[in-house]
């Protein structure tokens, strides 16, 4: 197997609000390998986005993150000190957030985010060799180095995606986490930043984590799937496995409720029921009110994430030693 | 399905003037206008589903308010059964409403969320004068079962923020149809609904239009959802219809290089199917200045030098279904 860049363990993330705790994050663990492009795919509420910034270590309070290690370079990021941490932020895992408009100072021109970035992690370097640098990372985003002395609201909103790009990229970290970078951009600007993103990927070596919605866009952009409801991962697997073999009962939903235009006639089936409120989660399995193969036992303990084939896991009742 | 038109669009436009400052105002006399809506016609016929899809500011929201008359037209004409409501007073323009109504995209903003669901979904039937008391409390109930908020009695009691997204959109439904429209533009319905529950939003609208044979004009940038819930689509850019007919053609023979790349740029959930997106030059240029000729000459690339010069018409292929292209005509 090959060598693991960033391995996630029992990563449990709880916001501790006035009605309760909320376990946003429950018992995750994956890994990701150097150069590899891994999609999180959930509804609103699954807390996919939650994982991604617990990985960087910035989830809003009330959150915190209870239990688990998160390991880059054999260093567990959850026991660094805040100061370290600020090392690991930009320089080795770098985030892109969904919304590039808020994101952006609407006061500081595109140059002087760079700058910025570039100077509070090498405070040696100058804002004139930053400012170079900036450049060159703007044309490799397809943005013309002009553009440095704009301010974000001249920009489009594709292009703002493409600076944010070109922010993530400028200290060249080892792990580029895109939270629905695409989601408020058009279908034909979706694919050009999509496409963007792997080219800078592979230009830079870099591992992708890509925080999606759509099941479609992470069965074609990625490597593998963890795909998470209410918290936690129901199924991590190839995108091959999880297109032609998916295993748990949430899984084969989503793929039959999504359209595909290139099939003729295509009957879509919806999953009945909606998810639940994590202050109030059913017991047992988290999906069994909704699921149309629930057994007795799904509604009385909770099922553990089982590999069933190579690098396969499904967290269902329906497969392993214990299946009735 | 009956080919009777119920809804009619002639030579549409609508423009909206950009705000100058005062200096602005003196130095320069020439008024600049977001051409937002540009000559759009199209008819949509009974118990069909007719869509609008496009991109953030093609225009495909405006046509959906301009057609219910909640914004008035610059020019252009809008029929519903034969009448010609652009001209109408308000008083009849309130009638008309009882025919013709509207579900937005976002269900959170669409509610008052100090209204209970059962006062905000009876509230039409007030405005009218329709029903009162119990026997609005009993067309509520039973609309409310209609559109699987169940149990009713327990949902009319509720405020906005206490429903779900998806349950919010299904209210959104019994509100609209409390009145017993014939015609309902739909705005984005399901955009901001979970994966998940999309389907059944879908399927329930497609349900309420068998059963209560309603037409509806879907908008949506979201061709394949497009392409699930359609009898036909029309593709807009930059406020004009490029590309019009049954669904089947647009998917099966899309003509207009623009639809082609949109189309091509849709991800697809078959990770044996790398597709790549045709590319496009540039973005969409600004509404307030449209391009010489083909409005998409700038981007396409097949453009000749007539597409610079003369704006290609809606014309009729071969195929049955219309197109907007020099390049197609030709042929």
């Amino acid at each position: 197997m090959q060598k693991q860049l960033l391995t996630v363990e029992d990563l449990t993330v709880e916001y501790w609000t006035r009605r309760g705790k909320v376990r946003a994050v429950d018992n995750v663990s994956f890994s990701l390998g150097k150069a590899e492009t891994m999609g999180v795919v959930g509804e609103s509420g699954s807390g996919k986005s939650t994982l991604g910034l617990s990985l960087i270590r910035l989830v809003p309070p009330p959150g915190r993150i209870v239990k688990g290690h998160v390991w880059l370079e054999g260093k567990d990021l959850l026991k660094l000190r805040e100061e370290e941490m600020r090392n690991v932020r930009g320089r080795k895992i770098a985030f892109i957030f969904q919304d590039p408009m808020t994101s952006l100072n609407p006061v500081k021109k595109v140059g002087a985010h760079f700058v910025e970035l570039i100077r509070t992690h090498e405070p040696k370097i100058g804002d004139e060799e930053a400012l170079k640098r900036a450049e060159k990372l703007l044309k490799d985003v397809g943005i013309q180095p002009e553009r440095i002395n704009d301010y974000p609201h001249q920009l489009s909103g594709g292009m703002r995606q493409r600076v944010m790009i070109a922010l993530a990229i400028a200290l060249n970290p080892y792990i580029v986490v895109a939270d629905e970078p695409t989601t408020a951009l058009d279908v034909i600007v979706q694919a050009k930043i999509l496409d963007l993103l792997k080219d800078v990927q592979n230009a830079y070596a870099m591992s992708l984590i890509l925080i999606t919605h759509d099941l479609s866009i992470a069965l074609e952009r990625c490597d593998k799937i963890l795909v998470m409801y209410a918290g936690q991962i129901v199924e991590r697997a190839h995108i091959k496995d999880i297109y032609k073999n998916p295993q748990h009962p949430y899984t084969q939903g989503l793929l039959k409720s999504i359209p595909n235009i290139e099939l003729a006639e295509q009957k879509l089936e919806a999953i009945p029921g909606s998810p639940p409120d994590l202050l109030n989660l059913p017991k047992g399995c988290r999906f069994w009110p909704r699921c149309s193969s629930a057994m007795e036992k799904c509604r009385k303990t909770e099922p553990q994430l089982i590999e069933t084939e190579p690098n396969h896991f499904v967290c269902c009742f329906l497969y392993g030693d214990d299946k009735e | 399905m009956s080919q009777t038109e119920i809804v009619r669009v002639e030579n549409l436009k609508k423009y909206f003037p950009v705000e100058k400052s005062f200096l602005e105002k003196l130095i320069t006399r020439t008024r600049s206008f977001v051409r937002a809506v540009d000559d759009v016609t199209f008819s949509v016929r009974k118990g069909e589903v007719f869509t609008l899809a496009g991109e953030s500011g093609c225009g495909k929201t405006t046509t959906g308010k301009l057609i219910l008359r909640l914004i008035p037209p610059t020019s252009g004409k809008v029929f519903f059964k034969n009448q010609e409501i652009t001209t109408l007073e308000p008083e009849e323009l309130r009638l008309l409403r009882r025919k013709m109504q509207i579900i937005f995209q976002d269900p959170y903003a669409s509610f008052n969320p100090r209204m209970k669901i059962g006062d905000a979904v009876g509230h039409p039937l007030e405005i009218h004068g329709l029903a009162t008391g119990e026997e609005k409390r009993k067309r509520v109930l039973a609309m409310l079962e209609r559109v699987g908020l169940t149990p009713p009695e327990k949902f009319v009691e509720l405020y906005p923020h206490q429903l779900s997204g998806g349950q919010r959109q299904r209210a959104a439904m019994a509100r609209s149809l409390i009145l017993d429209p014939e015609f309902i533009v739909a705005d984005e319905p399901v955009s901001m609904i979970d994966v998940s529950l999309r389907t059944t939003m879908i399927d329930l609208m497609l349900d309420l239009k068998r059963e209560l044979q309603l037409t509806y004009l879907f908008i949506t940038h979201d061709l394949a959802v497009a392409k699930y819930i359609s009898d036909r689509i029309a593709i807009m850019y930059l406020g004009k219809i490029v590309e019009m007919g049954e669904k089947e053609e647009i998917f099966s023979n899309p003509l207009h290089p623009y639809t082609q790349a949109l189309l091509s740029a849709i991800p697809v959930p078959n990770p044996e199917r790398r597709r790549k997106a045709i590319e496009l030059k540039g973005e969409v240029p600004s509404a307030v200045k449209i391009p010489t000729g083909c409005r998409f000459h700038p981007r396409c690339p097949f453009a000749e030098k007539i597409c610079k010069e003369k704006e290609p018409e809606l014309i009729a292929t071969a195929s049955g279904h219309f197109v907007s292209c020099h390049l197609i005509g030709s042929k």
